[in-house]
C-alpha cells in the first residue's frame, strides 16, 4: 500500500509538472502582452511601459526557460514563499489569486457536498424503487439536467427566480392558492411514491404529506412568515424528533428501543439547552465556536448512546451522534432566520435579499449572523446552478451502483440469513455501492472547476473564473497560470485520492 | 461476475414462477438472428432512443433546409447575416397549439428579432447547424483517436501502456478553453472547423480509459489466443477480433463525448472565445442575449437554449438506447399478457403433439 501511494503521488507530481509545462507554452502563445501597452499613445510613456513590462513578465526570455523562472516562484510556496508573478498592470497575482480561492473554493465545496449528499440519495432510491413511476421520474430529470448548459440554469436562475422571489418577499410573502395546492400535491406525490408497502398505506401516508405541507404553507402565507421566519421551540421539539426517528429507522430501526431512546434523549437534550444556547449565540460568535458546539453535541450523543448500554453500544452511540447533529442543525438553522428579518432591513441589502451578483454584499456591516446571511443568500443561486448538473451525474452512477450491488450474491445470502430489509440495504448494499462513487466524485470535482468559471461569469464574482477569462482576453500570462496550476493541482490531487481511498476500499483491487 | 444464459439448466429450476415460459419466450424472440439483429432490434423497441432519433433527424432537416446550407438553397426568406428587421425588434410571430394565439402560425420573424436586425430564426437555425459540424468533426476526431489510444495501450500493456495513460492523465488537466484561445490566436482561425479540431482533440481520455479497460479483458480471452494460434498479425487480432467486441462501450462513449461536446462549444461561445461574429453559434447566441429576460424579449434568449437542450438530451437518450441494446445481461420482462399468450400457445402445441402422437398410435 505505501509504495502504491507513493508511486502515485510521484507520478501526480510529474504529471502537474508536465501539465503546467503545456500550459506555460500556450499561454505564452496566446497572444502579445504588450498588445495593450503599445497602444498608449505618448511615446515615452509607451517606452517605459513597455520596458518595466518586459522585464516584470520576463519577456526578453525564451517562453522555455520562462517556464522555469516562472516555476522556482510557484515551487516557493513550499516554503512560504509564493510568486505567481505580476499581472499587466503590474499588480502582484499571489493576493489576487488568494482572495479568488476563497471565494471559489466555497462555492465549489458547497456544491460538491451538497450535489454528492443528495444526488447518491436520490440514486439509492431510485434504484430500491426500480421501474416504478419515481425511478421513471428522476431518470428523465438526470438527463434533463444533464442536457442542460450550466449558463443557461445560471441565466434563469438569476432572472426569473431570484427577481420574483425578492419581488414576492417585498410585496408580503404570501402565496397564491393555485401555488399552495400544487406544491403540496407535489410533496404529496412524491411522498406516496417513496413509502413502500401496499396502496393504502402509501396513500394515507401520500395524503398526510400533503395536508401538513398544504397547512404550513398555508400558516406562512397567511403570518407573512418568510419576512420574519423563526421555529419557535415547539416547532424545534417536532422537527428535531422527526430528523432523531428517520436516523434511528435507517441505523437500528424502531425495533431496538435502545436506540430509540438514545435518539429521542439527545434531541431532548438539544431542546432543553435551546433557551441558554440563545445567550451563547448572542455575543461573539465565530465559526470556530460553531465548530466546537457540533463537536460537543456529537460527544454528548455519544455518551448518550453509550450511557443506555446494552448489548449493542456503538450502534445507540451512532444514532446518537446523528441525531445530535440533526438537532443542533435545527437549532443552528432558526438562529439563522432570526437573522433574516435584520438582514433584509440592513439598508446595504434594501429588502431584495437573494442576490445575483458579486459573493458578498459590499459595506454591509453587522454580527455573526448578518454576516453568514449575507454569505449564504450570495451562494445560494451559483450552488444550485453548479450542484443540479453533477446532481444528474451523481444520482445515475450511484443508481447503477446500487443495481449492481443489489444484484449480488451476497445480497441473497444476507437475505435468506433472514436479515431485515433495512440491515440489507444500510449495512450490505449501501456501503458497497458507495465504492465506486469515490471515483466519479473526484473527476466531478475537476469537472466542477470548469463549471464554475462559467457559474461565476453569470453571477458576476471575480473569482478564479474571472482570473482566468479576463486574463485570456486581456492576453495576461501570470493570472491565467495562477488559476490553471490551481486547477490542475486540485484535478490531480482529487484523483489521487481517489486512487487512494478506491483501492483502499475495495480489497480487490490489485495494487500495482 | 456469471452471466446466467437463458439456458442455464440451474436458472429453470430455481425460479419460482413457471420459469419454462418465461425462458421460451425469451428464446423464440432471438431465434436464429444475428448479434447485429438482435442490438438493432432492442434499440428500435427503446422508445427514448426512437423519439431521439427522430427529433434529431427533424431538427437536422429543419436547420439545413430552411436557410439552406453552402450550395444548398433553402425555403427561408433570409439569411442568418441578414439585416431585415424594422429598428427596435421584433416579437416572437411564432405560435403553435394556441400558444401565442393559433394553432400554428409562422409570421415574418418566428423567433423574433433583436434591435440590431437579424432575424433570430436564421441565426438560431445557423448555430445548430454550426452544432450539427461540431457533432461530426469532434465525435469522428475523439472516437478514432481514444479507440487507437485505447487500444494500443491495452492490447501491448509495459511501456506503451504507461507512455499512453500518462499522456493522457496529463491532457486530462488541460482545459479546453485555453487550448482553444490559442488555437485561435496563433492561427487566426475563429471559425467552426478549427473549433471542432480543438474540441476532438482535447475530448478523447475517458474513451481511451474505457476501450483500454475492455482491451485489457478481451485480450486474455480464449478467442484471441486461437486466433494467435492461427497466426494472426497483431494487426488484424486488434481490429478484427477484439475491437468488434467493443463496439458497445465505444457507441455509447462516443454519444456522451458529442454531447459534452456540444455544450463545451457552448460554453466557449458564452464566454466569448468560440465562434465570433459576423458568425454565429447556439452558445454565442446564448451569452448575446442572456440580458433579454429582463428586457422582455425572452424568446432571443430561449429558443437557441432550446435547441441545445433539445439536441444534448436527444443524444444522451440515444447514448442510453444503445447501452441497453448492447448489454448482454439486458433481459426484458416479459409482461403478463405476453407469458399468458406464450402458455396458451405452448400448451396448444402439447395438445397437438399428444393429438398427432395419439392419431399416430392408432
Amino acid at each position: 500500500m505505501a509504495t502504491f501511494i507513493v508511486r502515485r503521488i510521484i507520478a501526480a507530481f510529474f504529471i502537474t509538472l508536465g501539465a503546467t509545462f503545456v500550459a506555460y507554452i500556450l499561454v505564452a502563445n496566446a497572444g502579445d502582452p504588450l498588445a495593450a501597452a503599445n497602444q498608449i499613445p505618448n511615446p515615452d510613456q509607451r517606452a517605459q511601459t513597455v520596458t518595466t513590462l518586459t522585464a516584470t513578465l520576463h519577456l526578453d526570455v525564451n517562453p522555455i526557460p520562462r517556464y522555469f523562472i516562472w516555476l522556482k516562484g510557484v515551487l516557493g510556496c513550499f516554503v512560504g514563499n509564493c510568486d505567481f508573478g505580476q499581472t499587466i498592470a503590474q499588480q502582484p497575482v499571489g493576493p489576487m489569486l488568494a482572495s479568488a480561492l476563497s471565494s471559489s473554493l466555497k462555492l465549489i465545496t458547497f456544491s460538491t457536498v451538497l450535489a454528492v449528499s443528495i444526488g447518491i440519495t436520490i440514486g439509492i432510491v431510485s434504484a430500491l424503487r426500480q421501474y416504478s413511476g419515481l425511478d421513471y421520474t428522476v431518470t428523465f430529470l438526470a438527463f434533463l439536467f444533464f442536457a442542460l448548459p450550466v449558463f443557461f440554469i445560471g441565466v434563469i436562475l438569476k432572472d426569473l427566480l431570484a427577481i420574483r422571489f425578492n419581488t414576492f418577499l417585498q410585496a408580503g410573502a404570501a402565496f397564491s392558492w393555485a401555488f399552495i395546492i400544487i406544491f403540496s400535491l407535489a410533496m404529496g406525490l412524491i411522498g406516496y411514491s417513496l413509502v413502500p408497502g401496499e396502496t393504502r398505506r402509501r396513500l394515507a401516508i401520500g395524503s398526510g404529506v400533503f395536508v401538513v405541507f398544504f397547512a404550513a404553507l398555508y400558516y406562512a402565507s397567511v403570518t407573512h412568515w418568510l419576512t420574519d421566519p423563526s421555529l419557535g421551540i415547539v416547532v424545534i421539539a417536532i422537527l428535531s424528533a422527526l430528523f432523531g426517528l428517520g436516523i434511528t429507522v435507517l441505523t437500528a430501526g424502531l425495533a431496538n428501543r435502545k436506540a430509540l431512546y438514545t435518539s429521542m434523549t439527545t434531541v431532548a437534550i438539544g431542546v432543553a439547552l435551546w433557551y441558554p444556547l440563545q445567550y451563547f449565540f448572542y455575543e461573539n460568535m465565530n465559526w470556530l465556536r460553531v465548530l466546537g458546539l457540533l463537536v460537543v453535541a456529537i460527544a454528548v450523543g455519544i455518551g448518550v448512546g453509550y450511557a443506555f448500554g446494552g448489548n449493542d453500544k456503538g450502534l445507540s452511540a451512532r444514532t446518537g451522534a446523528f441525531t445530535a447533529v440533526t438537532t443542533s442543525f435545527v437549532i443552528f438553522a432558526d438562529r439563522m432566520m432570526r437573522a433574516w428579518k435584520a438582514y433584509t432591513e440592513n439598508p446595504a441589502v434594501n429588502g431584495r435579499p437573494i442576490k445575483t451578483q458579486l459573493p458578498a454584499t459590499p459595506n454591509i456591516k453587522g454580527d455573526f449572523w448578518i454576516m453568514t446571511t449575507d454569505t449564504l443568500t450570495h451562494l445560494i443561486l451559483p450552488t444550485i446552478t453548479l450542484m443540479l448538473i453533477s446532481l444528474a451525474t451523481h444520482s445515475r452512477f450511484s443508481r447503477a451502483s446500487m443495481l449492481e450491488v443489489m444484484n449480488q450474491d451476497y445480497i441473497r445470502t444476507a437475505r435468506s440469513k433472514g436479515l431485515t430489509e433495512r440491515t440489507v440495504i444500510m449495512r450490505h448494499a449501501f456501503r458497497n455501492a458507495l465504492i465506486p462513487m469515490a471515483t466519479v466524485v473526484a473527476f466531478d470535482i475537476a469537472a466542477l472547476i470548469g463549471g464554475a468559471v462559467l457559474t461565476e461569469r453569470v453571477f458576476g464574482w471575480k473569482s478564479m473564473g474571472a482570473l482566468f477569462s479576463d486574463g485570456l482576453t486581456k492576453t495576461d500570462p501570470n493570472p491565467v497560470m495562477a488559476f490553471f496550476v490551481v486547477g490542475a493541482v486540485i484535478a490531480v490531487l482529487a484523483n489521487l485520492l481517489a486512487d487512494i481511498a478506491y483501492a483502499a476500499l475495495d480489497p480487490r483491487i490489485r495494487l500495482t | 461476475m456469471t452471466i446466467h444464459l437463458p439456458s442455464d439448466p440451474h436458472e429453470t429450476d430455481v425460479l419460482p414462477v413457471e420459469p419454462r415460459d418465461e425462458m421460451s419466450l425469451e428464446q423464440r424472440e432471438v431465434a436464429g438472428l444475428s448479434q447485429g439483429q438482435i442490438v438493432r432490434r432492442r434499440f428500435f423497441r427503446h422508445k427514448g432512443a426512437m423519439i431521439s432519433l427522430v427529433l434529431l433527424v427533424f431538427i437536422l432537416l429543419l436547420s439545413v433546409s430552411s436557410i439552406g446550407w453552402g450550395p444548398i438553397p433553402g425555403w427561408w426568406k433570409y439569411d442568418y447575416s441578414d439585416i431585415v428587421a424594422p429598428p427596435g425588434g421584433s416579437e416572437a410571430t411564432f405560435s403553435f397549439l394556441w400558444i401565442g394565439g393559433s394553432f400554428f402560425h409562422w409570421g415574418d420573424f418566428p423567433f423574433g428579432a433583436p434591435s440590431v436586425g437579424y432575424d433570430n430564426f436564421a441565426q438560431v437555425m445557423r448555430g445548430i447547424q454550426q452544432t450539427l459540424v461540431i457533432v461530426l468533426i469532434m465525435g469522428i476526431l475523439s472516437t478514432t483517436i481514444g479507440v487507437v489510444t485505447g487500444a494500443l495501450a491495452g492490447y501491448y500493456r509495459g511501456w506503451i501502456d504507461s507512455a499512453i495513460m500518462r499522456f493522457t492523465d496529463l491532457m486530462i488537466t488541460l482545459p479546453i478553453l485555453l487550448v482553444t484561445a490559442v488555437l485561435g490566436y496563433v492561427l487566426g482561425a475563429h471559425g467552426v472547423i478549427p473549433l471542432a479540431l480543438a474540441l476532438g482533440f482535447l475530448s478523447w481520455q475517458a474513451m481511451t480509459r474505457l476501450v483500454r479497460a475492455e482491451f485489457l479483458t478481451l485480450r486474455e480471452r480464449e478467442f484471441v489466443d486461437a486466433a494467435r494460434v492461427a497466426g494472426a498479425s497483431d494487426r488484424r487480432i486488434i481490429f478484427k477480433h477484439i475491437l468488434p467486441n467493443t463496439v458497445g462501450v465505444i457507441a455509447v462513449q462516443a454519444t456522451l463525448t458529442i454531447s459534452g461536446g456540444i455544450l463545451a462549444e457552448a460554453a466557449l461561445g458564452f464566454l466569448g472565445f468560440g465562434i465570433q461574429p459576423p458568425d454565429v453559434s447556439l452558445g454565442s447566441l446564448i451569452s448575446q442575449y442572456q440580458g433579454a429576460m429582463l428586457t422582455g424579449e425572452p424568446y432571443l434568449f430561449l429558443w437557441p437554449s432550446v435547441f441545445i437542450i433539445l439536441i444534448v438530451l436527444a443524444l444522451n437518450f440515444i447514448g442510453d438506447g444503445l447501452r441497453d441494446a448492447f448489454d448482454p445481461r439486458q433481459k426484458r420482462i416479459p409482461k403478463a399478457k405476453d407469458l399468458r399468450s406464450s402458455r396458451e400457445q405452448s400448451r396448444e402445441a402439447d395438445l397437438r403433439a399428444e393429438g398427432s402422437a395419439s392419431i399416430g398410435e392408432y
